[in-house]
C-alpha cells in the first residue's frame, strides 16, 4: 500500500443526465494522487471541481473509467462498503461546515467514532482531538448553532479526523469564513499534512491555494 | 444506541409535531381498545340474558324466510301448528316431555284502573311447572284455574298473588308471580302473563293453534336423534314446521355479536389508520426537512440500514408511546363504557349483577389495539425511512 498512490483516476468521465440534455462534468480525466501530498484543485464553478471532489469521496460513482482508493478499485463496491471506506479512511471538511445541528460539538466530533467498532475510547478521542483544534474547552457541549463559522470548522475539522483517515477532502474551507479565520483554519489543514495526512482541497481563492505543493485546474471538466 | 438517542433528540427538538402524533395513536388506541372491550361486554352481557335451555327444542311453523329465531317478528305472520301435527311431534318425540304452547294477546285490567295489552300464554297446567318457575304464590292447577303474572308486570302494576285481574272481560284470580326468565328462546314470559291451556281456548276460542311447540329432551346428546325423528315425520313431504334447538339459537346470537364486535372494531381500526397516516405525514415531512442532515451522516460513514433504523426508531416510539398511554387510558375508558351500557341495557332487570365487565378477552383487547397502534406506527414509518435511507449522499447535501 506504501508506493500504491492514495487516488488514481483512469479515464474518468462523469456524465449527468439531465432533461435538458447530457451534462458532462468529467471528461476523461486521468490523474494520480500521492500519500503525503497537498493538492488545491482550482478552477472557475461549473468546471466539476465538486464532481472530482465527490468522486474520490467514494460519494458518487464514475459513468466511465475507473477509480482506485488505496488500490482498490471503488466503482463494483457496495454502498455499504463504500460507506465503511468513507469512515474509515476518508475526512471530509466542507464550506458549509456540515455539522449535525442535533449533536454538541463533542458529540459531532464523536459521532463517527461511535459508527465504528471502537465506540468505547469515543469520547476520550473526541475530547483530545478537539482539543488539538484549539477550541475553548466550554464550547464542548455547544450545538452547531451557537458556534461561529471558525468554531464550527474547527469542530468539522476535528470530526473529520477523528477516525485517522489517509485523505483529507476540503471544498472550499475558508469559503464562509473571513480571512483571519480562514488562515487559522488553513494552518491547522498544514499542520495536518505536515504530520503525513494526504489533502486535497477545492478552492478558487489563490491565497488559500499557495498552501498546496500542487495544483490542478480544471475547465470545462478536463485537467489543463 | 446512538441512533435511538438521536431519535429521541430529533423527536424532542418537534415536540408539538410529536406530541399530535402522539395523540393520533392514543385516541385510535383507545378507540379500537375500548370499543372492543365494549363490544365484549355486550356479548357477555347477552350470553348472561339468555337463559340456558341447552336441553331444549322449540319447534314453530315453517316459514318462508327460512332459518330465522324464534323471536323474529316475521314469525308472527298468522303461522300455527294444528293439534293434529302437535300429536304427530309427541308420537316422533316419545319419550320426551312435548309442551304446546298458545300465544296471544289482550286486554288486561290490572286493578286500580289501570289496564294495557299483555301478551298471553297459554300453557298445560301440567307442563307449566316445567317451563317457568315462580317467584312466589302457587302454580294453577286443573280444577282450580288461575293466572300467572310474569314478574316486571307483576313489578310494573304491584301485583300480587291473589289480586285479581281481568283479561279480556273475565275476571281471573292471580295464583302466582313467575321468577324472572329473562330471554330465554322458547318463551318469555317476563311480561307475560301465563294461564291454563283449557281457559285459553275457551277464552280467545282458539281451534288449537299452537304457536310453538317446546319439547325438552332430558339428554342433550338426544337433541339430534330427536331433532331427526320430528323433522322425518312432519317434514317429510314439504316443510311444514322449523325446528330450532338453542345450541343453533346462541350460535346465531354469536355470530349476531361478533359482527357487532367487529363492526366496533373497525371504527376504531379507522382512527388508529387516520393517526397512521398522520404519523406517515409527521415521518415524511421529517425526513423531507433533514435531507441533508441525512446527507451528511452519509457522508461521514452512516450506512443505510443506520438510516433506516434512526427513522424507524422515531416511528416506533412515536407508536409505543401512544399505544401505552391509548392502552391506560383505553382501559379505564373501557371500563366505564361497558358499566354504562350494561346499566342501559339491564335498567330494571337483575342481569347486571355480579357481572364482570374486565375478563381475559378485555385485556386481550387492550392489549390488541397497543400491539396494533405500535405496528401501524412502524408500518407508517417505514416508508420514509426507506426513502431517507435511499438518498444518494451528494445529492441530499445539496438539499437545502
Amino acid at each position: 500500500m506504501s508506493d500504491e498512490p492514495v487516488i488514481r483516476f483512469d479515464d474518468v468521465s462523469k456524465v449527468y443526465s439531465l432533461p435538458g440534455g447530457d451534462v458532462v462534468a468529467l471528461d476523461h480525466v486521468t490523474l494520480t494522487v500521492e500519500p503525503g501530498e497537498f493538492v488545491a484543485v482550482m478552477g472557475p464553478s461549473g468546471s466539476g471541481k465538486s464532481t472530482l471532489l465527490n468522486l474520490m469521496g467514494c460519494l458518487d460513482v464514475p459513468t466511465s473509467g475507473r477509480i482506485f482508493i488505496n488500490g482498490e478499485e471503488i466503482s463494483r463496491m457496495s454502498d455499504d462498503v463504500l460507506t465503511r471506506l468513507r469512515r474509515n479512511h476518508i475526512g471530509f471538511i466542507f464550506q458549509q461546515f456540515n455539522l449535525i445541528p442535533l449533536l454538541s460539538a463533542l458529540e459531532n466530533v464523536e459521532f463517527p467514532v461511535v459508527l465504528t467498532e471502537r465506540r468505547g475510547e469515543s469520547r476520550e478521542r473526541a475530547i483530545r482531538v478537539l482539543r488539538s483544534m484549539d477550541l475553548e474547552e466550554e464550547l464542548f457541549s455547544h450545538k452547531p448553532s451557537e458556534l461561529s463559522g471558525g468554531q464550527q470548522q474547527r469542530v468539522a475539522i476535528a470530526r473529520a479526523l477523528v477516525n485517522e483517515p489517509e485523505l483529507l477532502l476540503c471544498d472550499e474551507p475558508t469559503g464562509n469564513l473571513d480571512t483571519k479565520t480562514g488562515t487559522a483554519i488553513m494552518d491547522l489543514l498544514r499542520l495536518e499534512n505536515g504530520e503525513g495526512k494526504t489533502i486535497v482541497m477545492v478552492t478558487h481563492d489563490p491565497k488559500v491555494a499557495e498552501y498546496a505543493h500542487r495544483h490542478i485546474r480544471i475547465v470545462d471538466g478536463r485537467l489543463v | 444506541m446512538i441512533f435511538f438517542n438521536f431519535a429521541v433528540r430529533n423527536l424532542r427538538r418537534h415536540w408539538i409535531r410529536s406530541a399530535l402524533s402522539i395523540i393520533g395513536i392514543v385516541i385510535g388506541v383507545i378507540a379500537i381498545a375500548s370499543l372492543g372491550i365494549m363490544g365484549n361486554s355486550i356479548n357477555l352481557l347477552v350470553a348472561n340474558l339468555i337463559t340456558d335451555v341447552g336441553d331444549t327444542i322449540v319447534i314453530t311453523p315453517h316459514t318462508p324466510f327460512g332459518d330465522t329465531f324464534a323471536g323474529d317478528p316475521r314469525t308472527a305472520v298468522d303461522a300455527a301448528i294444528p293439534a293434529r301435527q302437535v300429536d304427530e311431534i309427541r308420537r316422533a318425540a316419545s319419550p320426551h316431555r312435548v309442551i304446546p304452547v298458545l300465544q296471544g294477546a289482550d286486554e288486561v285490567d290490572f286493578g286500580g284502573g289501570e289496564s294495557g295489552y299483555a301478551q298471553v300464554i297459554g300453557l298445560d297446567v301440567e307442563d307449566i311447572p316445567v317451563l317457568l318457575e315462580l317467584e312466589g304464590g302457587q302454580y294453577p292447577r286443573a280444577n282450580q284455574p288461575g293466572a300467572l303474572v310474569g314478574t316486571y308486570l307483576a313489578d310494573e302494576y304491584d301485583i300480587a298473588s291473589g289480586a285479581r285481574i281481568t283479561i279480556g272481560d273475565e275476571e281471573m284470580r292471580v295464583t302466582g308471580v313467575l321468577a324472572e326468565r329473562g330471554f330465554a328462546f322458547d318463551i318469555n314470559p317476563d311480561y307475560a302473563i301465563v294461564v291454563p291451556a283449557d281457559w285459553y281456548r275457551d277464552h280467545f276460542g282458539a281451534e288449537d293453534e299452537y304457536s310453538m311447540v317446546v319439547v325438552r329432551v332430558g339428554d342433550i346428546a338426544e337433541i339430534d336423534a330427536v331433532k331427526d325423528a320430528v323433522d322425518n315425520q312432519l317434514n317429510r313431504r314439504e316443510e311444514t314446521v322449523d325446528i330450532v334447538d338453542s345450541r343453533d339459537l346462541l350460535a346465531q346470537y354469536e355470530e349476531i355479536y361478533q359482527q357487532i364486535t367487529v363492526f366496533l372494531l373497525g371504527i376504531g381500526g379507522i382512527s388508529l389508520i387516520v393517526a397512521a397516516v398522520n404519523i406517515l405525514n409527521v415521518m415524511y415531512i421529517s425526513v423531507t426537512e433533514r435531507i441533508r442532515e441525512i446527507g451528511i451522516m452519509r457522508s461521514i460513514g452512516v450506512r443505510r440500514q443506520e438510516v433506516l433504523r434512526l427513522f424507524l426508531y422515531e416511528a416506533a416510539i412515536l407508536g409505543i408511546v401512544g399505544s401505552v398511554i391509548g392502552g391506560a387510558f383505553s382501559a379505564v375508558g373501557g371500563y366505564v363504557i361497558s358499566v354504562a351500557a350494561v346499566e342501559v341495557f339491564t335498567a330494571g332487570t337483575t342481569f347486571g349483577e355480579n357481572f364482570t365487565v374486565f375478563d381475559a378477552t378485555a385485556v386481550g383487547f387492550v392489549v390488541f389495539g397497543m400491539l396494533f397502534g405500535i405496528g401501524t406506527s412502524i408500518a407508517a414509518g417505514f416508508y420514509p425511512a426507506w426513502k431517507a435511507a435511499q438518498q444518494l449522499p451528494i445529492e441530499a447535501m445539496r438539499h437545502d
